[in-house]
């Protein structure tokens, strides 16, 4: 293989990641604009939500075949249950803590991480649980770079998705109002807009996007379990940064950005597989020091 | 039923259109209210005077809904709307534009204007409204695709104005509009509410500048640390040399 069929297949292993980390960090970047929270809960979100869709799989596999076609219906139902579930999440621990210290809405989502983690390692004793599916290992050959038809599905899923999001956001009053209860609160009400009802819509679509992102993982790694939120929450807490927090095209791009700079940073020499995080939390800090608004994000400087 | 004219004005037997009994609430440490009563009929403009920290501005937040009163009774149009929460209380016809016009920041001219008609459902009647709000506000249409946050002082508050007017007020609460603006576009604004109310709008006014809205007004309330000082015929309040000294100074 040259260098460029390296650097290809990198891409295609970026892209993939990428995508995981974009539909998470969207709801990290959603949810942080409508209530300045960083909902450390999130990734734990992800994690049910791959359950979720598991539990639906194993339910209607039989019928549906567990191919893409009862992989696509188990990860509907999940986004569905996770949305809401994180409008439980908001209604319960959130809400009551809106107009506290900023630090103990912060607690609040440490400690509902904890508890949904919890929960899954309860019910499955911390055992990795095998995400078996009827996805074969077909694909394409391009050159000499290896294109799996679960990677397109799975790349083509995450844009759709995207897609339909930014039309959300751009084109309808509700998406607009969620950009408008990210920047003015009392403004919106003055305005007629039911503010509680636009969190909760917020925390709907943030979740379920991070549900649709646990589904198709836990079927494209073949395996989920009660920690694996963890890390990718911290990732796309990264990835939302990177693209300025708070901005949705910023989520999207930082999302994808962070996979291809992790997929290309293990082929520098010296930098294996195993240094990928930190090469990830590098970029990170780098990014706070130098940049820390973000590719899109605003700063706070208001005209008078 | 007919408005008298002229003196008659204060006894005018207009509806009762915002009526506001014995209301205090707290907001912060200073600015609280200590019973207030004041009434605006349909069709009038009222003006709300009174210095700094007198509580004007915790008066609209608490008829909005933003500050909730912690006794004493709201109406509008008759019905009680006290403890109702800000986004029921502006679906109902009474529209406040805050101090400082807080424009949407990244939004544009026309999503602004799009979201202050947010409740109505038919995007025909949002299109007519938008389209009658360019007519009397032109710069708007012209600029309707920038961010809205970067138009000049005296555009702001056209279309924090426009913006409030796409919810189609029965009452417009309106805070220092005149505020940070050159005299020429407060001149303007001045224009503006006039024609606003000549058009039919019923508009509560505070401003900083009390000559100028006096002049506006057929009514006028003195504000005191959180309680109604006086109030009379906007025509009295011009006339009394206390009011103009205490009140007018700086105008």
């Amino acid at each position: 293989m040259s260098l460029t069929d390296i650097l290809m297949q990198q891409l295609v292993n970026g892209l993939v990641l990428g995508s995981f980390y974009a539909l998470v960090a969207l709801g990290y970047t959603m949810i942080f604009g409508v209530i300045k929270l960083l909902n450390f809960a999130h990734g734990d979100v992800y994690m049910v939500g791959g359950f979720v869709g598991f539990g639906v799989l194993s339910a209607v596999g039989g019928t549906l075949g567990a191919d893409w076609g009862g992989i696509a219906v188990a990860m509907f139902l999940s986004m569905i249950a996770m949305g809401c579930l994180g409008v439980v999440i908001e209604r319960v621990a959130y809400h009551p803590m809106l107009a506290a210290p900023r630090l103990s809405i912060l607690i609040t989502a440490l400690a509902v991480s904890l508890v949904l983690q919890n929960s899954v390692l309860t019910l499955t004793d911390g055992q990795i649980t095998a995400f078996r599916t009827d996805l074969g290992f077909g694909g394409l050959e391009i050159g000499h770079v290896f294109i799996t038809y679960n990677q397109m599905v799975l790349v083509g899923t995450a844009a759709l998705l995207m897609i339909a999001l930014e039309t959300f956001v751009s084109r309808t009053q509700y998406g607009r109002a969620m950009r408008a209860v990210s920047i003015d609160k009392d403004m919106c009400r003055l305005m007629g807009i039911d503010v509680a009802k636009v969190i909760a819509i917020t925390f709907f679509i943030g979740s379920a996007l991070a549900a649709a992102a646990g589904t198709m993982a836990g079927a494209y790694y073949g395996s989920i379990w009660y920690f694996m939120g963890f890390l990718i929450g911290l990732k796309a807490f990264t990835a939302a940064v990177i693209g300025g927090i708070g901005s949705i095209p910023g989520a999207m791009a930082g999302g994808l950005i962070l996979g291809l700079l992790e997929a290309f940073g293990t082929q520098i020499p010296g930098i294996g597989s195993e240094w990928k995080d930190v090469f990830s939390f590098s970029i990170l800090i780098l990014v706070l020091v130098f940049k820390p608004t973000g590719l899109f994000g605003k700063s706070e400087t208001e005209r008078m | 039923m007919s408005a008298q004219p002229d003196e008659g004005r204060t006894a005018s037997d207009a509806e009762l259109l915002l009526e506001v009994e014995a209301v205090e609430a707290a907001y912060g440490e200073i600015h609280a209210l200590r019973g207030i009563d004041l009434a605006v009929r349909r069709g009038q403009i009222v003006t709300l005077l009174g210095a700094n920290g007198a509580g004007k501005t915790t008066t609209l937040k608490t008829i909005s809904g933003l500050v909730r009163a912690l006794s004493g009774r709201i109406r509008l149009a008759g019905r009680d709307i006290t403890g109702l929460k800000a986004h029921e209380i502006a679906r109902l016809g009474l529209v406040h534009v805050p101090e400082g016009r807080h424009i949407l920041r990244g939004l544009t001219v026309e999503e602004n204007l799009e979201l202050g008609a947010f409740t109505v459902r038919d995007a025909a009647t949002r299109r007519r409204r938008l389209r009658e709000v360019y007519e009397q506000f032109p710069i708007l249409g012209e600029r309707r695709g920038q961010d809205g946050s970067l138009l000049s002082g005296g555009e702001q508050q056209m279309l924090a104005i426009g913006r409030a007017l796409m919810q189609e007020p029965q009452i417009l609460l309106l805070d220092e509009p005149s505020m940070g603006l050159a005299p020429k576009l407060v001149t303007e604004t001045m224009g503006i509410i006039r024609r606003l109310n000549e058009g039919g709008t019923t508009i509560l006014l505070v401003e900083q500048n009390a000559r100028l809205a006096l002049q506006l007004a057929d009514y006028g309330y003195v504000l005191e640390n959180g309680e109604i000082r006086l109030e009379n015929s906007a025509e009295a309040l011009r006339a009394d040399r206390s009011i103009v000294e205490a009140y007018m100074g700086s105008g």
